[in-house]
């Protein structure tokens, strides 16, 4: 099973590598890994996309817990949470198939964020289903490349376990 | 009044009550060696290599209960250290281990004698500090020692740059330690420990299993009590041995691998297992899907990771077991249970079981067996002896003919496995305890590992009492080559009956080196060791190479399918040098 893990830690320099060693070193699997500072800026969330079963994935928040620059950890397979990832998507269409794609890439709120004589690029935000659509509808027409931010999430308001 | 980082170092040492550092000099940490050489109240042990500090203030640390201390230097020095931090963190020692680093501006320069240090030993500390700042130093001093001793305590490094130990700032030792993100939980939870009392009033053959948790949070005289009230048979693993005694009737001695066929046989049948600062290791527990089938498995550890990593549980109390044992045995004296009834068919059965296959061993008469020594170190030192070990067969039979009694007087390495192990930690236990009777068990192979710390107890007069259980072999590998690998003795002789001649190499460092090749010369050779109170003494014992430890549950079977020696026939072969 896929989970979300939402991880509060102390933003000190090799924190991340403790949190990926674990991950390595414990034969753990991580999907995606995104950090970045928060409010209070001695504080950064990670947010890591992993899969495995129920006892896998105890061990891996417990042992996330453990560590000691880490302040907090959330499955948010637990709890009502909003998510979200970013991909950048370098599309060549032929000629006759360029507004076909600018169609589909209005369709599903996508902003063209750079244009050249080949190739021109997408920027589509949404969940993992969403960005899975569209890459889907737009590998036929040429996809040159494209780069995925992973996963941020953050819990909705008045937390509710869903469990 | 400003004071130098490496000033600033050994005051914090003080304040914590340090007496003993283990450790060796270099470039980058001359500034603290500097400080020791005026230092009065703190004493330096020089060992003659990184990894023999280590393991001495490991050592030091499970026979005292204090937190271990070594200081070493950068690069090699520290590099040297890993093995005895991942020994100390397998089996949750309290370390902290200061190792000197290139200076700031050099760190990442590949300079001379620069190694990762924090990151090599990220996965096998605690914690672990690389200190940027003198004015952060005391702080980060204060909080490894905080990490390394509280909750499940474990090895702890802090790497101190050379212009971090030279700079100058104002001494203040913070009082208190806060660190948002470490809560250890001590208490257990109330509902979950009303539980475990019921489990226990309800359950006909339970089983006390008590592990290196039940002597790390000083919770020997709760286990008895636990075990007495209940009448709760005990086991316990090759961590938890003292943590009960190993001569009360109760006890079955240690269960595994190399446990006894009772211990086995009791938890394979038990109705409840209760698991006491124990995690389930795999030389525990077997082949986990057989493990103690029938039973409710209740698990006590202050660790949650611990819990439900290795074998299913029913019931978890996160804890420190201390504590949790108080709580449950307040309920279960006011329930008042008859216990004596109740337990009287389940105590029948494991004394017919310790009656149908005690653990025994064949004597011959002109060959010294294993297994007899250790008995007659037993004897000789009426079980109150500090017993280390090596790894090996030398650390089975020194677990299963030795009885030991008290907490904190059986070191060795139960996790990792290091040989080599045994003689430094005995030397650190010698240090901490110097009126106390301190042996290795070791074996041929093993004792060559540290062999050169000989120079260090015979320099600091230390009385260590070396019993070599000399096989000419690596005999754990050569009983699996025997039993598994068809007696193809692939690089296990280690020609020890010619090189070394133990007995001169003691004499060449001015240590007692003696001699026994015949049964009846073993108690002899055990009475002159036992004069000799301020040198080492290496004892050589030419022992039967063809003894194996048993029983064995070989691996991946369940641990009530063990063999025995009269189940396999004798090995065949002489042993043959494959080189």
């Amino acid at each position: 099973m896929r989970h979300t893990i939402s991880v509060l830690v102390e933003n000190k320099f090799g924190v991340l590598s403790r949190v990926s060693g674990l991950f390595s070193g414990r034969g753990f699997n991580i999907e995606s890994l995104s950090v970045g500072e928060t409010i209070d800026p001695a504080i950064s969330t990670m947010t890591i996309v992993t899969t495995g079963d129920d006892q896998i994935v105890e061990q891996i928040t417990k042992q996330l817990n453990k560590l000691i620059d880490v302040i907090k950890v959330v499955d948010l397979l637990d709890v009502d949470h909003v998510e979200r990832e970013m991909v950048l998507i370098k599309v060549s269409p032929r000629k006759e198939d360029k507004s076909e794609v600018l169609k589909l890439a209005e369709i599903f709120r996508g902003r063209i964020v750079d244009s050249g004589a080949v190739t021109f690029t997408v920027e589509i935000t949404g969940s993992e289903r969403k960005i899975a659509a569209f890459i889907e509808l737009i590998r036929p027409y040429g996809i040159k490349e494209f780069v995925r931010t992973g996963k941020v999430a953050i819990t909705r308001e008045g937390i509710k376990k869903t469990k | 009044m400003k004071k130098s980082g490496a000033e600033i170092l050994i005051e914090c040492l003080k304040k914590e009550g340090v007496k003993h550092v283990f450790g060796y000099p270099g470039g980058v940490v001359l500034n603290i060696f500097d400080v020791l050489y005026d230092e009065k109240a703190l004493e330096l042990i020089l060992t003659r290599h990184e990894q023999g500090a280590i393991h001495a203030a490991d050592g030091y640390a499970r026979v005292s209960g204090k937190t271990g201390v070594a200081i070493v230097t950068s690069g090699p020095g520290a590099t040297n250290t890993v093995t005895g931090i991942a020994t100390a963190a397998m089996d949750s020692i309290p370390l902290v281990v200061f190792s000197g680093q290139v200076p700031t501006m050099l760190i990442g320069n590949d300079a001379f004698q620069e190694a990762d240090i924090v990151g090599i030993t990220r996965p096998c500390t605690k914690h672990n500090f690389l200190v940027n700042d003198v004015k952060d130093l005391a702080k980060t001093i204060r909080e490894a020692f905080y990490i390394a001793s509280t909750g499940r305590p474990g090895p702890v490094l802090i790497d101190l740059p050379k212009d971090v130990t030279a700079g100058m700032t104002e001494f203040n030792w913070p009082k208190q330690v806060q660190i948002r993100s470490y809560n250890p939980t001590y208490h257990g939870n109330k509902w979950m420990t009303k539980q475990a009392a019921q489990m226990i009033l309800k359950s006909k053959k339970p089983v006390i299993m008590a592990g290196g948790g039940a002597i790390i949070s000083g919770a020997a005289k709760e286990v008895k009590e636990l075990a007495e009230l209940a009448k709760i048979p005990v086991t316990m693993t090759l961590m938890g041995l003292g943590s009960f005694p190993g001569s009360h009737k109760l006890s079955m001695g240690m269960l595994g691998m190399h446990g006894t066929y009772y211990a086995n046989k009791a938890v394979q049948n038990a109705d409840l297992l209760i698991g006491i600062g124990v995690r389930f290791d795999d030389r525990v527990t077997g082949r986990t899907a057989d493990f103690a089938p029938h039973a409710k498995i209740m698990q006590i550890d202050i660790d949650p990771t611990s819990i439900r990593k290795n074998v299913r549980v029913d019931l978890p109390v996160v804890g420190d077991v201390k504590n949790v044992l108080k709580d449950t045995l307040k309920i279960l004296k006011e329930q008042k249970g008859q216990w004596g009834a109740v337990r009287t068919s389940w105590l029948k059965q494991i004394d017919k079981w310790k009656k149908e296959r005690p653990l025994s061993y064949r004597t011959e008469k002109n060959v010294i067996k294993p297994e007899f020594v250790v008995e007659q170190i037993y004897e000789i030192t009426k079980g109150n002896a500090i017993i280390c070990t090596e790894v090996g067969q030398n650390q089975m039979w020194a677990a299963q003919f030795y009885k030991y009694d008290k907490p904190r007087k059986w070191l060795s390495s139960g996790g990792l496995g290091t040989m080599g192990y045994g003689f430094p930690a005995a030397i650190g236990a010698q240090i901490a305890c110097p009126d106390q009777l301190v042996f290795d068990i070791a074996g041929d192979g093993s004792i060559q590992m540290n062999i050169q710390e000989l120079a260090t107890a015979v320099i600091n007069k230390l009385p260590v009492k070396v019993a070599i259980l000399n096989n000419g072999v690596l005999g754990m590998v050569r009983q699996w080559q025997e039993l598994f690998f068809k007696e193809r003795y692939s690089h296990v002789h280690l020609d020890t009956d010619t090189v070394p001649d133990f007995v001169k190499v003691a004499e060449a460092y001015g240590a007692v080196g003696l001699r026994a090749t015949k049964p009846e010369e073993v108690m002899p050779v055990l009475k002159e060791a036992l004069k000799i109170k301020k040198q080492p003494v290496f004892m050589d014992f030419v022992v039967d190479w063809k003894e194996k430890v048993f029983p064995m549950v070989p691996a991946g079977a369940a641990i009530d399918e063990m063999i025995f020696d009269e189940d396999i026939k004798k090995p065949e072969k002489k042993l043959k040098v494959v080189k």
